[in-house]
């Protein structure tokens, strides 16, 4: 498989605080692969990092060329980054968000809308409702909505279950899956509920203050000794 | 004697008079509004760019164009040097604190009278405006075509601008990138040029504003002085966040001096502006974001 997505030996740092110490991982096409780790491990930097929204150094080579450090020239080479906090915007109605994560396309927002109204149908309803009004399931449904606006090659995914109920986390998770077989979109995403993630996802990185320290399938991880202490909790 | 003799023609005339002012308040108090919530810097420029465009006006109708030939060439002209002034003079100072950003606008507006006045020295001067002083006869009360006028061009713009923030694509992304920088970035929005275009588009309603009262002021660099006062005045009545506010804080301040002027007899011309000033405190004391600002709270 090629990848769609490659960092080589990535660092970051906010001011002077180094937040990863270089990151080596690969993203192939329309594979789903979670980044695990405590918290401070440098997961949402390495989101950061691809998406150009943190001070970085190394390569990032996405879609066969290397990237530019501007969050703007990630979003136009197909990337979607979906952050902490959702990224979206609580002012402006539904809809409008929707035309902005279209933006980066010419084609007719109505006809994206119709494509992605299919997988988040309450996002129909609630059209000219003001985001921010939305309750935390919806707002996440509604960020995922955003990005996948764009059809983007490759999804990178905040802690999607943050602030969620259990039932609501596996459903946007059972989303993403279907998301992910019919559109063919990549997904880089970060976790705190290492099961879950390892049930999604094909592979993992395992990161502990801003390197990895391991990596491998999710079944590999799930065997391994100490990741199923750390973070799998059995 | 406090309250002046009153008739129902005056009144409407008064009124008409008012909301001609206030229409010119609304359109500078939104050129405010829109750099305030594209670049959190309040522009004390403002007025001066206004009429450093209003000269360029006053030196092409010199050459022999008219004025609705030389009316599109200005804007053209307005909206590249707004770009031009934040890309050079703003973007370096654009992180830094408030006052920073304050204090270059403060520079900004003396290098720019300074430079109106080496160039098209001091003085007032006639500017030909491009509506006749004639009144008409609006259901027996006299109206001046000039007012109408004025009126028509500002709401004209506010609603041509109303629509392409609303309904194009351009208009969406100059909104996120005042909302959320971060999130606006994240979709591809170059915020920089956003910050750039909300600066040209403030230009843009500043030389409106400027072309609209040169002919009443006489042309002269310290012109939009007073009015920016009072352009400030109606952004912070209307709240400084919002657009709407901005016109309607702009229409109702022009009708409130001009009553208060002409009715509240100890107002008079020399206190309007403190009376209007008053007006503002009481309404800020019961609604301290201004009549349409948003109060910040939101859901987490």
């Amino acid at each position: 498989m090629t990848a769609l997505l490659r960092l080589d030996g990535v660092e970051a740092r906010y001011g002077p605080v180094t937040a990863l110490h270089g990151i080596s991982l690969e993203v192939g096409e329309g594979e789903l692969v979670a980044v695990l780790g405590a918290n401070g491990a440098g997961k949402t930097t390495t989101l950061r990092a691809v998406s150009g929204t943190v001070q970085r150094s190394g390569s990032v080579f996405f879609d066969g060329a290397k990237l530019a450090r501007r969050p703007d020239a990630a979003a136009r080479a197909g990337i979607a980054h979906v952050p902490e906090g959702r990224g979206t915007f609580s002012e402006l109605s539904v809809w409008d968000n929707l035309r902005l994560g279209a933006y980066t396309r010419r084609g007719s927002v109505k006809e994206e809308a119709r494509r992605v109204f299919d997988y988040f149908p309450r996002l129909e309803e609630r059209k000219s409702q003001q985001a921010g009004t939305l309750s935390g399931g919806e707002q996440q449904m509604l960020a995922l909505a955003r990005a996948m606006m764009a059809r983007p090659k490759l999804v990178l995914l905040d802690e999607p279950s943050l602030g969620l109920a259990p039932m609501l986390v596996t459903e946007i998770f059972d989303r993403l899956d279907k998301i992910r077989s019919e559109e063919g979109a990549a997904v880089l995403v970060v976790e705190q509920n290492a099961n879950l993630a390892l049930a999604h996802a094909a592979r993992a990185y395992v990161l502990e203050v801003g390197r990895v320290v391991v990596s491998g399938s999710s079944a590999e991880l799930r065997a391994d000794e100490s990741v199923r202490r750390s973070y799998l909790g059995y | 004697m406090l309250i002046a003799a009153f008739t129902w023609t005056e009144f409407a005339q008064q009124l008409a008079a008012g909301i001609r002012q206030g229409a010119v308040f609304a359109g500078l108090a939104l050129a405010l509004v829109i750099i305030y919530r594209s670049t959190r810097a309040i522009n004390f420029a403002q007025g001066e760019m206004a009429t450093f465009t209003t000269f360029v006006c006053w030196s092409l109708m010199n050459h022999g164009l008219s004025f609705w030939a030389a009316f599109p060439i200005v804007l053209v002209i307005a909206f590249a040097g707004g770009v031009a002034v934040e890309r050079t003079i703003i973007r370096p100072v654009e992180n830094g604190p408030v006052i920073t950003i304050v204090i270059v606008t403060l520079g900004l507006a003396l290098l720019l009278n300074g430079l109106m006045s080496v160039i098209w020295g001091g003085g007032n001067r006639p500017f030909d405006g491009p509506f006749s002083t004639r009144t008409i006869d609006v259901g027996g009360v006299p109206i001046s075509l000039q007012d109408v006028g004025i009126v028509v061009v500002s709401f004209v713009l506010v609603a041509l601008l109303a629509v392409f923030f609303r309904f194009t694509k351009l208009g969406l992304a100059l909104r996120a990138a005042a909302l959320n920088r971060d999130s606006s970035e994240l979709v591809g929005v170059r915020v920089g040029w956003m910050r750039a275009f909300g600066w040209g588009l403030a230009a843009v309603l500043g030389a409106v504003a400027g072309m609209m009262v040169a002919p009443i002021l006489f042309l002269d660099p310290n012109m939009m002085q007073t009015i920016l006062i009072y352009a400030f005045a109606a952004a912070v009545l209307g709240g400084l966040d919002s657009p709407v506010g901005a016109v309607v804080g702009g229409l109702l301040l022009g009708v409130a001096i001009t009553l208060l002027g002409r009715y509240v007899g100890f107002v008079g011309e020399e206190l309007k502006l403190p009376a209007a000033l008053l007006l503002i405190l009481l309404v800020l004391v019961v609604k301290p974001n201004g009549l349409f600002g948003r109060v910040a709270v939101r859901r987490v």
